[in-house]
């Protein structure tokens, strides 16, 4: 039986482990660890692809950055995206969820079901969609002057602030279900003896909603809001094919700059889009360590 | 405890859920709106799809036969289908075998690389963007479908998944097998797979989407016309001065449809596969 030597059993189950864990490990380090060290290194240089020397000063890159107003105009639009969009997805999702979670509720799956679907939806699809539905010659237009809201057909997407606001009610209609999905999941694993026991108490459905039901949520609060963060701060399908950027680059997103910087428009400016991209992966970073540490208060 | 006094009851619950129900309607309607009318003006000339129409017309044939001669639609459904396909099948079977490492042969060394693997997580894919367009043209890939899988092959959400639910895996039956003389690998195939399906099988309704949805990254690597996928064709018909908006919403239609099958298909699997790595 024992015929093999050298490696026991024991060893021998240890490296089949490691070979089990060793494909995924080097992909992660080599499409993912690897790429952003080289664009740190690349954010200190400049050239196109082939010939990338290092920048002189060795800052040039970044010191361009606080002059560029573009990227600011950018940056100022993720954040403003982030701000407004997330808070009321989170919101409305979480509300959603609590509905839904009523025994007493008829048709909840069907309403589920519904409210679910937008996340069907390809993010260049729903771009799209939108962009028809609020085109000039659109039907929200035609719907807003037939009710007489308007009195001309308006270009929604031809001014800055309603384009934004056009960009934030289509983000807002295509993750808010996918974010009560978790909320959901999260409710289903709260014992409903505890919300017996609050009924007991005399809590009514406000006091019971914020003293039990969002406390513990909070590890899927937290996570979503991780999640919403990171995609906002990544936005990209949705300002190129909504509104691409416009009009006049008011609406663009720091991924969709840095993509025109870079591999979109023929600018190959790797050495400044790297430096771009660095901003981004140090917000992201932040943003998140900040949510976790507020999100732990509770331990 | 008799019939009438538990009736009222009922009907005084369902009173006091009109408002819910008035706001779940309303909210299920703007959610299946945009579809509804994309479904609409795919059947509709770009004239009635402009005036406001919002009833299916007689217009898809032509609609279909303009969509065909602008654009190679069969070839980028072909397309997408491939590349989700195989990028599906290479991305499970590579997370799962990790997943499957990581919780079932775990020690502190593979502990801390999990975490160490997990800050993967906060990598923006615009960042990575650039070395990894140099790496993929570098090696001659571009337009292949290796380009189009290879950044996504191992990601730490499905290595994570997989490892979480492995906790459901009974260890005496790996013990058991151990015992028989069984090899580790062959354990994995003959064992977990078989026990982990409904793992695998949201696991796959989510990467498929994901990568049928993906654009940024096949636009920059899929650049020659014959390896466009779904997206990217939609993203170019929209694109034109003259839009014909029936036409364009068939684009649209085509590339939504098989995403949204599979939601109407395997729904629990999706919402599993989603907050998978949850639990």
């Amino acid at each position: 039986m024992n015929k093999k030597k050298g490696m026991g059993l024991l060893a021998r189950q240890q490296a089949a482990g490691w070979a089990f864990l060793t494909p995924a490990t080097l992909l992660i380090f080599v499409m993912s660890f690897w790429p952003m060290v080289r664009a740190f290194i690349i954010s200190f240089q400049t050239g196109s692809a082939a010939n990338l020397k290092w920048a002189e000063p060795v800052t040039k890159n970044y010191q361009r950055m606080l002059q560029d107003k573009m990227f600011q105009t950018a940056m100022g639009n993720t954040f403003l995206y982030l701000v407004i969009q997330v808070p009321i997805m989170l919101v409305l999702a979480i509300l959603l969820a609590q509905l839904l979670n009523n025994k007493d509720l008829k048709f909840r799956g069907l309403f589920r079901t519904m409210i679910f679907l937008p996340c069907a939806t390809a993010l260049v699809s729903y771009a799209i969609i939108f962009k028809s539905l609020f085109a000039t010659q659109g039907l929200i237009n035609s719907a807003l002057v037939g009710i007489g809201i308007l009195k001309e057909n308006y270009n929604f997407l031809g001014n800055p602030a309603s384009a934004k606001a056009v960009i934030i009610i289509a983000l807002l209609w295509r993750w808010t279900g996918y974010n009560m999905v978790f909320f959901l999941s999260g409710l289903q694993n709260i014992e409903y003896s505890v919300y017996e026991a609050a009924k007991i108490d005399g809590a009514n459905a406000w006091k019971t909603f914020w003293n039990i039901t969002v406390p513990l949520l909070k590890p899927v609060i937290v996570m979503t809001g991780i999640m919403s963060i990171n995609g906002t701060l990544q936005l990209f399908d949705e300002s190129v094919n909504l509104t691409n950027g416009g009009p006049a680059n008011t609406t663009i997103t720091m991924s969709h700059y840095i993509y025109n910087n870079s591999l979109g428009q023929g600018v190959a400016n790797f050495g400044y889009a790297s430096a771009l991209s660095f901003i981004v992966f140090i917000l992201v970073a932040v943003l998140a360590a900040i949510n976790l540490k507020v999100g732990d208060t509770r331990d | 405890m008799t019939e009438a006094p538990r009736k009222t009851n009922v009907s005084h619950i369902q009173l006091r859920l009109i408002p819910s129900y008035i706001f779940l309607i309303i909210v299920s309607l703007i959610s299946v709106f945009p579809l509804y009318w994309m479904l609409t003006a795919a059947t509709n000339t770009t004239v009635e799809v402009a005036r406001g129409k919002i009833w299916f017309g007689t217009n898809l044939l032509v609609n279909y036969q303009n969509l065909i001669k602008q654009q190679d639609l069969w070839r980028a459904m072909g397309n997408s289908f491939l590349y989700s396909t195989v990028q599906t099948v290479v991305c499970l079977f590579v997370c799962s075998l990790a997943g499957y490492g990581f919780e079932l042969y775990h020690d502190k060394h593979k502990d801390r690389l999990f975490s160490i693997l997990l800050l993967a997580m906060m990598v923006p894919q615009v960042a990575t963007l650039i070395p990894l367009f140099m790496m993929v043209s570098k090696m001659k890939l571009l337009n292949t479908v290796w380009a189009f899988i290879l950044p996504s092959i191992s990601t730490p959400f499905m290595i994570m998944m997989f490892r979480q639910n492995s906790r459901n895996f009974p260890v005496d039956v790996l013990e058991a097998a151990r015992i028989d003389g069984e090899s580790e690998l062959r354990i994995f195939f003959n064992m977990y797979f078989p026990i982990m399906k409904s793992t695998y099988a949201a696991a796959a309704v989510i990467t498929f989407m994901n990568s049928w949805n993906a654009y940024m990254w096949p636009r920059v690597v899929m650049k020659d016309n014959s390896a466009q996928t779904m997206p990217m064709l939609i993203a170019n018909l929209s694109n034109g001065y003259a839009v014909d908006y029936g036409m364009m919403m068939l684009g649209v239609l085509f590339c939504s449809l098989p995403t949204i099958i599979i939601f109407f298909v395997l729904q629990k699997q999706f919402a599993e596969g989603i907050t998978g790595s949850v639990k």
